[in-house]
């Protein structure tokens, strides 16, 4: 049976299925950060005292740097297929995909220097909310990292067969990534900076 | 977006503005950083990164989640989520700043 509406957009929504799909899915997550966000104010406006300067802000605004700059290959890599440049489209891909790598590494060494430090979820209430919501982000990267990547190897096989619909499959993966871009761009400054 | 789009007018307007929103990203996150070294009050601080937070966060959304272009059915399953996520804030909130006591 053939998916319906996975190019042309369905006459009701105005959109193919795939878009409104993402779109629902970013709402439910936005409920998951939103109460987790909430946790940390209640936390935070509850503490008699919250630590401040313990993490790592250069390497923090270095993984900024980073997930912005996956942000803008994601959205070139779909303009290139826009484009019909199928080249330009895996070199993107790649590049996001690589950003990622580059991503959990630095996170890979923040939560190493944490962890040999005996700073541990367990340890304090900030540590806990710490590690709860950069770790739930991390898996929302390693996430796109998998999507990502079979769009760069095999699952860009469609490209051949059905251009439209392999383009319109980027632009939701890009939806879902910009998310996750956006989702730290809070984070940042909500534990590095105060 | 259509897969059809003339390239070169798609190049002009659009990878240019990409180009645009990702300079003005790094440039709000060099403010953010910049900003938060000046020890400022607690409640200035906050307003203040947040405020740069929101902005980049509206880019983002703006212009590679193409939201500035999107049709009515994606802005009425963003409204409800705004409401909820109000919702979901708001009322701890609420709580704390007017607790009830059982005497």
């Amino acid at each position: 049976m053939e998916i319906p509406y996975t190019v042309t957009p369905r006459p009701d929504s105005g959109l193919f299925n795939a878009k409104l799909g993402i779109w629902l899915f970013l709402a439910s997550e936005v409920m998951l950060f939103g109460a987790l966000f909430t946790t940390y104010i209640l936390m935070r406006i509850g503490a008699p005292d919250w630590p401040h300067g313990e993490l790592d802000v250069p390497l923090a605004t270095v993984n900024t740097v980073v997930l912005i700059t996956s942000s803008i290959t994601m959205v070139m890599a779909w303009a290139s297929l826009v484009m019909k440049d199928f080249k330009k489209y895996k070199m993107y891909i790649g590049l996001t995909f690589l950003a990622g790598v580059i991503f959990l590494i630095i996170k890979g060494f923040e939560y190493g220097h944490h962890i040999s430090a005996g700073e541990l979820p367990s340890s304090s209430t900030f540590l806990a909310i710490y590690f709860t919501m950069t770790g739930l982000h991390g898996l929302h990267v390693i996430g796109g990292m998998i999507v990502n990547g079979y769009f760069w190897g095999s699952g860009s096989k469609m490209w051949k067969t059905e251009p439209e619909r392999f383009t319109n499959r980027i632009e939701v993966a890009g939806l879902y990534w910009h998310f996750v871009d956006l989702v730290w761009i809070f984070l940042f400054p909500v534990f590095y900076l105060l | 977006m259509e897969a059809t789009t003339n390239i070169e007018e798609f190049k002009k307007h659009h990878v240019r503005k990409y180009i645009i929103v990702f300079v003005s990203l790094m440039g709000l996150t060099i403010v953010t950083v910049t900003v938060a070294s000046f020890h400022l009050s607690v409640t200035t601080a906050i307003m203040v990164a947040l405020l740069i937070a929101a902005i980049k966060g509206s880019l983002v959304a703006s212009y590679f989640m193409h939201l500035i272009s999107e049709k009515k059915m994606i802005f009425m399953t963003l409204i409800l989520t705004v409401v909820f996520f109000a919702v979901l804030m708001g009322l701890p909130l609420f709580h704390h700043a007017n607790p009830i006591t059982i005497k």
